[in-house]
């Protein structure tokens, strides 16, 4: 099992470990179990997708301020829970791939940080199409807005870095560290709008003491954000099949070029570790 | 400890440093982070005349006066003081006494307040037009209008 091999040494660690987790983390495992997902991911969310839009576009009354306008916040609101979603899920991974050194872990980061990024442009743009009309402008500089800029140029400032390095392996962990400390910014987005007076509005929906959202406009929302999720979800499946594909080409052609050339290839730095571990077993 | 468990401490240790050093930072740069001033805020700062600052409050109910030309003057309050501000231009859809706003723009030296820019400030609440109408009629309205709590 690769997971056994990428933290040689410490065997007995592994094995105290919930299997179930180690069996979804084997890369050939997953590739055999997300091909028998997918299709019905992908199913369901459109689904999802479909029903929300129709509601949030066609059933959902106007508001009492925003008038037709409130519906772009049917799509702003789950773009920018997903962009914030998508960052703690690339901590997670990358706590992962820095102290377990799983090398999916590291996989799953890096096909969500395009992902991120796309939800987060989502976000900005909705929110600015909707601030011109409602505030009297496309952008100001408040906590709120400036600090989702942030998370875009993070996610932009990531995709770069791991394209940066030749080595996956150093690729992967010198983003990990870029990931984990830009995870404070998580907060700060959520928060923005409570420990500063913002151009913003408050959070509606996530609050203390609950909801300001009336139920014929949440229950849209809520639908439309389960769309969001799995499509995310189907999205994030697909790109990371793409990625363990990649890796594969990739030592694939290595070990081709190792066999025409064996003195060349000594001097290729390789980590050989993360390299077979996401081959897998064949 | 095992390698793993030192490594998930060095990663926890150099995050709750990281958090602390970044709150400071963001409680240090408070005063530059805030996105306005309440009338409040400026009675308290003293500041000169000239300096630009975004005003933020609610339009005071009555007090908004439309002159020629685009011109209008309305005062902003909060719960404790009020600020006259003058302006010359296009508000947003959103403006109406009782509203939140925030007017960016100079104090001059009498107190009063000229805005070259207004923006319309949106509230949490979410709601239809009827439930809205309903919740005014029966008088259990917690929205803008009449609030004094911004």
């Amino acid at each position: 099992m690769p997971t056994t091999k990428a933290t040689a040494g410490t065997a007995g660690e592994s094995a105290a470990k919930p299997t179930i987790i180690g069996q979804l983390a084997n890369p050939t495992r997953f590739l055999s179990l997300t091909e028998a997902v997918l299709p019905w991911l992908i199913s369901l969310a459109a689904a999802c997708l479909a029903v929300g839009v129709y509601l949030a576009f066609f059933v959902a009354p106007a508001d009492y301020q925003q008038g037709d306008s409130v519906r772009i916040m049917f799509i702003h609101v789950p773009a920018a829970w997903l962009a914030m979603f998508c960052y703690s899920l690339m901590a997670v991974a990358a706590l992962g791939t820095l102290v377990w050194r799983h090398p999916l872990a590291d996989v799953a980061a890096k096909a969500a940080a395009p992902l991120g990024a796309a939800f987060t442009l989502l976000a900005l743009f909705t929110g600015s199409v909707w601030g011109k009309p409602m505030w009297g402008t496309w952008w100001v500089w408040d906590a709120r807005l400036t600090s989702v800029l942030v998370l875009f140029i993070m996610y932009l400032g990531l995709i770069a870095l791991w394209r940066s390095f030749d080595d996956p392996g150093r690729a992967g962990r010198v983003a990990a560290i870029l990931t984990l400390v830009g995870f404070i910014n998580i907060p700060i987005i959520k928060f923005s709008v409570d420990w500063w007076n913002t151009l913003h509005q408050p959070a509606s929906v996530v609050r203390l003491d609950g909801p300001t959202i009336h139920p014929t406009m949440l229950w849209p929302l809520l639908i439309m954000a389960v769309g969001f999720t799995l499509s995310f979800m189907a999205l994030h499946f697909g790109a990371m099949r793409a990625e363990i594909f990649r890796r594969r080409v990739r030592t694939a052609q290595i070990m081709i070029a190792q066999q025409r050339a064996p003195a060349a290839a000594s001097a290729s730095a390789v980590t050989p570790v993360a390299e077979s571990a996401v081959s897998g077993p064949r | 400890m095992t390698r793993k468990q030192r490594r998930l401490t060095l990663i926890g240790a150099a995050g709750l440093v990281l958090a602390l050093a970044a709150g400071l930072v963001l409680f240090a740069l408070n005063d530059q982070i805030v996105f306005f001033y309440s009338p409040t805020d400026v009675a308290g700062k003293d500041l000169t005349a000239g300096t630009r600052i975004r005003l933020g409050g609610l339009v005071e109910e009555g007090s908004l006066e439309k002159g020629d030309g685009g011109a209008v003057s309305f005062a902003i309050i909060d719960a404790q003081n009020r600020l006259a501000v003058r302006y010359v231009g296009i508000l947003p859809d959103l403006f109406r006494e009782g509203q939140g706003v925030i007017a960016e723009g100079t104090l001059d030296g009498e107190g009063n307040f000229k805005a070259d820019n207004v923006l319309a400030k949106h509230d949490e609440t979410y709601m239809p037009r009827e439930v809205a109408d309903v919740l005014k009629e029966q008088g259990v309205w917690q929205g803008e209008e009449g609030s004094t709590t911004q």
